[in-house]
């Protein structure tokens, strides 16, 4: 057996004194797609932003493609990294937001080759090249001109995944990637997702859809008050839960 | 009931203010051009003097540089102000109360009378040689202390400004150019900083009209721009009311043209919002 892309082993967090992850281990094998679920506050959006270092986090350790992310190990012990190595480890993790997070002052195109040029140093010919086929992979090369306040968020998250895989990430990690949208937009932005699912992303999804889970997901979590409470196949999770908590979070969503 | 009409209401009080208004008005102009002490043609004649013109121009370079030293300083004042660091936001949060609660006035009278303090200056290497050495008087000229007095005020207003503006952006902004891998320099300059524009760039605008008017100000310590310029010449010709409309006529016309600009850069900040 190959590697895992992301092994989490340990994590705890608090928040000023409060608990929010209790000791998780996770492995996530290449190519392979995770949806996590569970109610709000169970700490799966901070298990994400762990990952990418955004969030510190108290104990543990994460790898990500064999690298141990945010701190470097001597002697038994963790130092945090400075911001140029912990920036670098970033570049290979896609990540894309709830709320979308476009550059208002930017249009789609301007939006998805800023990185490319800041931070990869790519000529900007190249990352407009790029930059308009990932745009034509989420079905938004006509309006490559436009602001995001000219987008729906349908629209908007599209071009939020298209900026996230301009960096050509190894992992891609989706927060709720379709919670903040009206009901009708939410299937365009799932079909981009199965489609990079499909061409062999390794994809970590915090979401409450969970047709999308039991659909595209390789593996499913069950989260709740900071930890793991149930994994397994997404079909047998969902259809034959076998924890209590999960039944209970399970009959009031679905 | 077709083709009944409503009567609007009548304002009567209104017509009767506004004829007192016009004829108030009728009373100033004819007073303003009919009394001799204004003493219009001198006004005419000076308007375009050479004198009057390099004070003007003074006028306008004491703007812009003190307005550039406001900036620049009042943007790192902000960013200290916003530091997690308690000493360095301590330090700005003093540097701003200091400076906005003395009155300008007094500290361009202060530091013109600089080396009554320090009365020579000395850069020395570090247990070496001397580097330089100058007295004071050398170094505060009027210009130096009209740089210092109003560019150090306006960058704690800046400070203020340029504070708010930056945390008027999203948090999710900053966490996501940071997910792209970008480094803290890129997400300020590139993310953080243009869209903070939007809400700093208004009020700026009216501190550089502001600024305008208050480079008169550094007529105290004898610095000839537009105002003392104009002092100096009616100290020589006793034309003391003609002067004053002269610079209070390209102070109008500065102005104007200044808030004709605003106007613009306030329509142009509020598109793509």
């Amino acid at each position: 057996m190959t590697a895992p892309m992301v092994r989490i082993s340990g994590l705890t967090k608090s928040y000023g004194g409060r608990p929010v992850l209790r000791g998780i281990d996770l492995d996530v094998a290449a190519g392979s797609v995770m949806c996590i679920i569970g109610p709000s506050g169970s700490g799966k959006s901070t298990l994400l932003s762990c990952i990418n270092h955004l969030e510190r986090f108290d104990s543990g350790r994460i790898w990500v493609g064999g690298e141990l992310v945010g701190y470097r190990e001597a002697h038994g012990r963790l130092y945090e990294l400075p911001e140029r190595p912990v920036a670098r480890t970033r570049q290979r993790i896609g990540m894309v937001f709830q709320q979308f997070n476009l550059f208002p002052h930017m249009t789609a195109l301007q939006n998805i080759i800023e990185a490319p040029i800041r931070v990869k140093r790519i000529s900007p010919a190249q990352a407009r090249q790029a930059a308009m086929q990932l745009l034509d992979r989420v079905g938004l090369a006509a309006k490559h001109a436009m602001y995001p306040m000219q987008l729906s968020g349908g629209e908007q998250q599209r071009v939020a995944i298209a900026r996230a895989l301009a960096m050509e990430p190894q992992l891609m990690l989706f927060d709720e990637p379709t919670s903040a949208l009206d009901p009708e937009l939410v299937g365009d932005v799932l079909d981009v997702m199965l489609g990079l699912a499909r061409s062999g992303m390794t994809m970590i999804v915090v979401t409450h859809e969970l047709a999308f889970a039991r659909e595209v997901g390789d593996e499913l979590v069950f989260m709740d008050d900071g930890l793991i409470v149930e994994r397994g196949n997404p079909r047998s999770v969902l259809s034959e839960p076998r924890e209590q908590r999960t039944r209970d979070f399970l009959s009031r969503v679905l | 009931m077709t083709g009944e009409q409503v009567v609007p209401l009548k304002h009567h009080w209104t017509w009767v203010a506004s004829a007192a208004a016009v004829c108030v008005a009728g009373i100033v102009l004819y007073s303003v051009s009919t009394n001799q002490a204004f003493q219009w043609p001198v006004v005419a004649r000076y308007m375009l003097d050479s004198e009057i013109l390099a004070g003007l121009a003074r006028t306008l370079e004491l703007t812009v540089a003190a307005m550039a030293i406001g900036l620049v300083l009042g943007t790192v004042l902000a960013l200290m102000r916003l530091s997690s660091n308690l000493l360095l936001s301590t330090l700005s949060w003093l540097y701003i109360w200091f400076f906005r609660s003395v009155p300008v006035l007094v500290q361009l009278i202060f530091w013109y009378n600089f080396g009554a303090l320090y009365p020579a200056i000395t850069l020395r290497a570090p247990f070496g040689s001397v580097l330089y050495h100058a007295s004071m008087n050398a170094v505060i000229t009027p210009l130096t202390a009209a740089l210092a007095g109003l560019g150090l005020a306006q960058a704690a207003y800046t400070a203020e400004v340029i504070r708010a503006g930056i945390q008027s952006v999203p948090l999710g902004q900053t966490r996501a150019a940071k997910a792209l891998g970008m480094l803290p320099g890129t997400i300020f300059f590139r993310i953080v900083f243009p869209q903070a524009m939007r809400v700093i760039i208004p009020p700026v605008g009216n501190e550089v009209i502001s600024m305008v008017k208050n480079t008169s100000l550094v007529s105290v310590i004898a610095l000839a721009e537009l105002l003392y310029t104009a002092q100096l010449i009616y100290a020589r010709t006793y034309q003391t009311i003609p002067l004053l409309i002269v610079a209070s006529l390209w102070y109008l016309i500065v102005v104007s043209f200044l808030s004709v600009g605003q106007h613009f850069l306030e329509r142009h900040y509020r598109q793509r919002t």
